[in-house]
């Protein structure tokens, strides 16, 4: 069994800058991610960000990715990053089961921060099981990643600003998106993103939803159904598309499950994405060193997770005896840095979801 | 299936061409696809079956997290080729089966 005080499972956003922070502070560490790449979310991420300059606005994702890869990679003393390395068991005594190229790797350690980042929701529909339906996170892993096309006819289920910022990326990789459906009478996301589909000339269809797909063995058409004011299907609003690919943008849950095993408290909360765990005001779960942060404890965005890991990295190796120099003052700036993201329009469904978590606005 | 031209990202036109074979029939991709990207390319969208009504399934989630793109790959079944790094000399296999415990 391997030793070691502190392990971040997840090297998204939130675990990079957690890794950082204590890197920082002179606490070493293990990051451990199942995938080939570091950076979560971001490595498929081509458009500009929104949010605020402080946490890399208007940087595109894939650059924002390898600037906190680098900002890792210079602890190599202290940050030993396993890649491929998928974290299949955490138990309560702080034991941590690893899968890393067909072995089964023990580490003990004495704190812990999930950082594992989010999976996208289904939608349920006659035949969504068939090939050529896809979640928009694969859409933008197979085309931004790997240089390939989903299909040439996709639709887009979701118009939030995953659904509409993904069609505007299809249309750049030269697919052709037929129509964008959304289930409630308003669009999601932000105007501009939909606004910019619209002089593409992609139709946008509010208060309508996916009946069926069909194909045999796998996507060739689908049919769309218009709903009324109660969410009911209209009979006869029925329309027919040839596509050979369907997009589901339908939004995302927490990955929580290595949460759930080792035990610790959790809520279901829908503004926040679905089961949480509930946190301190220190991303501190209620077991004792094991802490969460990033889109694992609550859906919010890449702007969000950096500063949370950071705040979490600076908390942990605290507690494990190796204080950063600038502690307080760090700690004042994360968190008036996340009360600022939250503020707002957009804002509103977070602070909703964080109170019913546990009342303090920092979890 | 693979992208000409793109505003932003710039697939190298020269990357290595790795050849691997997909049930029994040679086949190839490049350097950094992974097994389910490389198939993709190439057309290929039903990777496995439901167990039960043998349903095909493709892939879905692209992290390793739904399961609906575990394969055969030389002779270890459930691997999930959409996180799998494709290597020369692979021998693919669409799944008939849960899959078997095998010697290494
Ligand atoms: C299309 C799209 C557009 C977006 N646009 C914006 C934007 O403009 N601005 C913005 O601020 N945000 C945006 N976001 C959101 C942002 O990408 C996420 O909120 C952010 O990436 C969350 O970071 P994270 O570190 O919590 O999780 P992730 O980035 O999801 O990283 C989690 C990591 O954990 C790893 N992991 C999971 N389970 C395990 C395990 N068991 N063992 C080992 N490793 C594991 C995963 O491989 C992954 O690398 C967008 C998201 C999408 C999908
Ligand atoms: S596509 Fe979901 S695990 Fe591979």
């Amino acid at each position: 069994m391997i030793s070691k005080d502190l392990v971040i499972i997840g090297g998204g956003p939130a675990g990079l800058c957690a890794a950082r922070m204590a890197a920082e502070a002179g606490q070493s560490a293990i990051l451990i991610d199942r995938n080939a790449k570091l950076g979560g979310q971001l490595i498929k991420q081509t458009h500009m960000f929104f949010g605020s300059e402080k946490q890399y606005a208007k940087t595109r994702g894939i650059d924002i990715a390898k600037k906190l890869l680098d900002d890792v990679g210079s602890y190599p003393e202290l940050i030993e990053v396993w890649e491929d390395a998928t974290v299949v068991g955490l138990y309560p005594d702080k034991v941590i089961t690893v899968l890393k190229q067909e072995k089964y790797l023990k580490i003990q350690a004495k704190a812990i921060i999930v950082a594992t980042g989010a999976s996208e929701k289904v939608l349920a529909f006659e035949n969504n099981d068939l090939p050529g339906i896809y979640g928009a996170g694969a859409v933008q892993t197979l085309m931004n990643v790997y240089g390939v096309k989903p299909g040439n006819k996709i639709i887009m289920v979701g118009s939030g600003n995953i659904g509409l910022i993904v069609s505007y990326q299809l249309m750049q990789a030269g697919v052709e998106v037929v129509s964008l459906v959304e289930a409630s009478p308003n669009i999601g996301g932000y105007k501009v993103h939909a606004a910019k589909l619209r002089r593409y000339g992609v139709e946008i269809n509010t208060s309508c939803t996916i009946k069926k797909a069909i194909g045999k063995e796998a996507v060739e058409k689908v049919v769309t159904i218009k709903l009324d004011e109660n969410w009911n299907e209209i009979p006869g609003t029925e329309k027919t598309y040839e596509v050979d690919a369907i997009c589901i943008a339908v939004g995302l849950t927490p990955l929580t499950s290595l949460l759930s095993m080792i035990g610790c408290e959790m809520k279901y909360i829908s503004e926040l994405g679905g089961l949480v765990p509930v946190t301190n005001k220190y991303h501190e779960t209620s077991i004792d060193n094991i802490y969460v942060c990033g889109d694992s404890s609550g859906i919010e965005e890449a702007s969000s997770a950096i500063v949370e890991g950071y705040l979490t990295g600076l908390i942990a190796s605290s507690k494990l005896g190796k204080k950063h120099p600038k502690f307080a003052e760090l700690v004042d700036d994360f968190q008036s840095q996340l009360e600022n993201l939250r503020n707002g329009p957009f804002g509103a469904k977070i602070r909703q979801g964080l109170k019913k978590l546990g009342g303090s606005v920092d979890a | 299936m693979r992208i000409e031209k793109h505003p932003i990202l710039n697939f190298e036109k020269e990357r290595k061409k790795i050849h691997f074979t997909f049930n029994g029939h040679p086949a190839f991709g490049f350097e950094g696809d992974t097994i389910a990207s490389a198939l993709h390319a190439l057309g290929v969208k039903k990777l496995s079956h439901s167990i039960e009504l043998k349903r095909p399934r493709g892939f879905y989630c692209a992290i390793g997290n739904c399961s609906s793109c575990q394969m055969t790959v030389d002779g270890v079944p459930n691997v999930k080729t959409c996180i799998t790094e494709l290597k020369a000399g692979m021998e693919v296999k669409v799944q008939t089966n849960k899959g078997e415990l095998y010697d290494k």
